[in-house]
């Protein structure tokens, strides 16, 4: 009796001893150490960048130890790259090295992303432990329990230095009703690109309205503008279906409809969710964005944006509408033909505005354009958000933690301040020391005045009181990749009128918020536009 | 006593057998149920995995298509709409985009639909004056004309000056003019090859290989070979002139560029197995019209055409069914586009279920289905089987 006893007791220790030494090793604490940065210094009125170090106190996490994730696999889901991909696939060794988790990335073409999180998710398959994907979608995958809460996670976490993150994309692409969801790895907004050199040659200025961007692409389309001897393109803008095309149509609508601010809303009256197309702004946006084919490459109406990259990185376009990939596309020497020849400026605006009242374009003043630049309403738009990390709440606790500190890894500034500057990763900077820290642009093939335009042009974008948020309703899908989409494309194409083009996105628009519920919708979008910047 | 002894010693058998008749009978029954019984369990596993992989999931999407979907808290909702997602697609918002836009008819349009109308009225005629139709058969067949003529209304109607054909006559085009040329070229290239020319066996397995190719590899060699400014063909465009002609900005180049691959990727099919059914046929047949002065064409003609027509009906009906599936070159091609051009019916669907619209997916998807149906019996009694029957 006495020897089982005996033996019960070993086997429970030894259990016990097994089951903690395979348990995973407390969090590191965070220390405080003094390290040297490298800071950037601006020669006010010049357009000269030196650095200087300076001695520093920050806030670190030690590397543990041991790797706590020995053993974990995460299954994460993003779109088929290799921008975004890339850099999740690159990092993920060292991770692996650092922690011990082991990450693979399963991707997905673009237009598949959205359902198959969602019905991987509603089916119980569980399939992916986490996700990077738009924070525009967050409020479908929030109703139905599907994401992690991160809020505590973040503010346990000195080493992600959140409050480095600029502002907009803690608050909007990561922040839904006051908790954090999604871990930013990337910032999003549209700017308008132009080839500084021909711009300079017949000494015109970039373009601040729609009327000068459609003069500058007439100027130069045609025209050989790399020396192949074949005739190149005044703009060139991805307008395919079911890629990018109903993103750009809100650049042009948007700096007519929201002039009073970015709570104003470009998309729907927020009070009553009436769609924001039935008027003479939106009219004149779609005529604008139709006309900018004329200047486009035959193929204008087939291309995504890794066509239209493609096409200025080797000089065959004057001007581009993008996020912010073709400002480090373009210093790739492997693939960019004017290095040292792009700019980049906010996204261009209108003389005339939305007078939500009448539905009528009205000319900017103090009371109708408060926010103008020089008598030009500018809405520059945040499209899409930027790429974020979201954990499956139904992950196990430990892929969880896993997941996160994968995301914390890519996210910090050691890892993200690289990523950001090189063309491939598809990520663009949302963090304020990418910004100050020019010197990282310098070192990745950016002249020193070529960083400074690209950067001053998102930080324009960014400060922006005006800017547009994009639309994060439930079921946003459907109003803009499928109802926006369609007539946008059937427009362009030719198959249907202006009218019946601006008929069939309201009648679209309307019939989705009647059926998910007018007050549930305006409730949500309310929320959007009430986040704080 | 002796006699009594014998019969009785005599009745012993056959008492026995009397005894055992009903035994055998009974155990005759048993086996019998047995036997029934039997092959209903036998085939019972296959029925539930029938049951299950193919009833179920089709019971469950008619009533998806009669259903919306939303996200509620704590996970999703799937509410009874009854008809308004078919509604929707017949007469609603997504009538012009489903159907198309109608518009007067040309003179062309008209001539053709008057010539099909006619035909069919003839043929339906022709059918009742020889009494070959019986009751139910008749209303079938008067079933069939009518929706034959909506059909072609349709289709007249939508590729009339100011229409616009939508995602369902843009598949019935794919599928139709598909099959034509796909039946046409795959019968010459069998034809050829059962010529006794030099390399036929190489041929044979050069025809073959775009059906080997992933359909998806065909969209992204297509999309590379009609763009006129990068593609393999650049100098030729150049040259005559079209450098800055795209195939895919024009509705009828882009569907074009759609049939093209499609026809590029199935004519092998038509091809092996038509030449199976021209290798196939009697050769007496053939030797005996050469002999009797019957040329090529004759030959063709009177003969071998014949003989492979069974085949060719078949074959176009598994064909014709599976064109009607048609997603994976306008998905890549062309996305849909321009504008919805070269969109297909399982597009369309794809496109709603990608925004998680599940409601009017299978609402397309049932649309489909039961076009497909309704054309695959019509095809089978009033063409398949006189078909076959005439041979």
């Amino acid at each position: 009796m006495k020897s089982k006893l005996f033996y019960i007791l070993t086997t429970l220790i030894a259990a016990a001893l097994i089951l903690a030494a395979c348990a995973p090793a407390a969090p590191a604490e965070p220390v405080v150490q003094t390290v040297e940065v490298i800071k950037t210094v601006e020669v006010p009125g010049q357009e000269v960048v030196k650095t200087e170090v300076v001695i520093e106190t920050v806030v670190v996490t030690q590397a543990p130890a041991e790797k706590p994730y020995e053993g974990v696999e995460l299954n994460i889901l993003t779109f088929t790259g290799p921008q975004i991909a890339e850099p999740l696939q690159r990092r993920g060794p060292d991770f692996t090295a650092l922690t011990g988790a082991k990450v693979n990335v399963i991707v997905v073409p673009f237009s598949d992303l959205y359902s198959q999180i969602l019905t991987d998710a509603a089916t119980g398959t569980n399939s992916y432990d986490a996700w990077v994907f738009a924070p525009q979608w967050m409020v479908d995958y929030i109703t139905p329990g599907y994401i992690e809460d991160l809020t505590d996670r973040v503010a346990n976490d000195p080493s992600i230095q959140w409050e480095d993150v600029g502002a907009f994309f803690r608050d909007f692409s990561a922040t839904f009703s006051g908790k954090i969801y999604t871990i930013p790895l990337d910032g999003d907004f549209h700017m308008v690109y132009y080839r500084s050199d021909l711009l300079a040659q017949e000494g015109l200025q970039p373009p601040e309205t729609w009327d000068d961007y459609l003069a500058i692409a007439r100027t130069f389309h045609g025209q050989d503008l790399n020396d192949d001897g074949d005739p190149d393109y005044g703009s060139c803008i991805s307008k395919k279906r079911g890629a990018q095309a109903y993103w750009f149509i809100t650049d042009f609508a948007a700096s007519m409809i929201q002039s009073q601010g970015t709570s104003q809303g470009a998309f729907f009256n927020p009070d009553t969710m009436e769609p924001l197309v039935d008027n003479a702004a939106f009219r004149k946006a779609m005529e604008v964005y139709k006309e900018t084919t004329q200047y486009g490459p035959p193929d204008e109406l087939n291309l995504d944006v890794g066509d239209t990259r493609g096409l200025f990185t080797s000089g065959r376009c004057a001007l581009s509408m993008d996020w912010g990939d073709i400002g480090t596309l373009a210093i790739d020497p492997a693939t960019s033909t004017v290095q040292d020849k792009v700019g980049a400026v906010i996204t261009p605006g209108s003389t005339e505005v939305l007078d939500w009242a009448t539905g009528n374009l009205v000319p900017c003043d103090a009371t109708t354009c408060p926010n103008a630049i020089d008598g030009v309403n500018h809405a520059p738009f945040a499209a899409y958000g930027g790429w974020s990390g979201g954990i499956n709440a139904t992950a196990d606790q430990l892929k969880k933690d896993a997941a996160y500190a994968f995301f914390s890894y890519m996210s910090a500034p050691a890892q993200s301040n690289v990523d950001v500057t090189i063309g491939p990763t598809g990520f663009n900077p949302y963090r304020t020391s990418q910004f100050l820290n020019r010197q990282a642009w310098v070192e990745a093939g950016m002249s020193p005045a070529a960083a400074t335009n690209y950067l001053g042009a998102i930080e324009a974008s960014l400060a922006s009181p005006n800017m547009v948020l994009d639309l994060r309703i439930p079921q946003n899908q459907r109003y803009q990749g499928v109802v926006l989409d369609t007539a946008v494309a059937q427009y362009l194409a030719g198959e249907i009128d202006l009218d019946t083009a601006v008929q069939q996105i309201y009648d679209g628009w309307q019939a989705i918020t009647d059926e998910l519920g007018r007050e549930d919708q305006a409730a949500a979008y309310q929320a959007t536009l009430g986040v704080q910047k | 006593m002796a006699t009594k002894q014998k019969t009785f010693e005599a009745s012993q058998p056959a008492e026995t057998e009397t005894m055992a008749v009903p035994q055998a009978n009974q155990f005759l029954r048993v086996a019998s149920r047995a036997d029934r019984l039997a092959s209903s369990v036998f085939i019972m596993p296959s029925v539930l995995v029938v049951l299950f992989l193919a009833i179920f999931p089709l019971l469950v999407s008619l009533y998806l298509s009669l259903s919306r979907f939303k996200f509620v808290k704590g996970g999703f909702e799937i509410k009874f709409v009854g008809l308004a997602n078919f509604q929707k697609l017949f007469l609603g918002l997504e009538k012009t985009h489903f159907l198309g836009v109608f518009a007067f008819p040309s003179v062309v349009g008209w001539m053709v639909l008057a010539s099909v109308v006619a035909l069919l009225i003839y043929a339906l005629f022709r059918g009742f004056i020889q009494r070959r139709f019986k009751a139910r058969s008749l209303i079938g067949n008067v079933l069939v004309f009518l929706f034959i003529t909506a059909l072609l209304w349709m289709i007249m109607s939508t590729l009339g000056p100011g229409g616009r054909p939508g995602t369902l006559v843009v598949t019935l085009l794919y599928v139709y003019i598909g099959i034509f040329f796909q039946y046409t070229i795959g019968l010459g290239l069998a034809l050829l090859v059962t010529q006794h020319i030099p390399g036929r066996r190489f041929f044979r397995v050069i025809f073959l290989i775009p059906m080997m190719i992933t359909p998806v590899g065909i969209a992204y060699m297509f999309r590379m070979l009609v763009d006129t400014d990068k593609g393999p063909f650049e100098p030729i465009w150049q040259a005559l002139g079209l450098g800055l002609f795209s195939w895919v900005n024009d509705p009828w180049g882009a569907r074009a560029a759609v049939m093209l691959g499609d026809i590029w990727q199935w004519t092998p099919f038509m091809f092996i197995v038509l030449l199976a059914a021209i290798e196939g046929q009697s050769s007496e047949l053939l030797e005996a019209a050469h002999v009797d002065g019957a040329n090529r064409w004759q030959a063709f003609w009177h003969i071998t055409f014949p003989q492979i027509l069974p085949v060719s009906t078949t074959l176009i009906l598994i064909r014709m069914i599976e064109a009607f599936k048609i997603v994976d070159l306008p998905n890549i091609l062309t996305n849909g586009g321009p504008g919805t051009a070269t969109e297909s019916l399982t597009l369309q669907a794809f496109i709603y279920w990608r925004s998680l619209d599940l409601g009017t997916s299978a609402a397309i998807a049932y649309t489909l289905l039961f076009l497909v149906t309704f054309i695959g019996m019509a095809y089978i009694s009033l063409i398949r089987r006189r078909v076959a029957g005439e041979i």
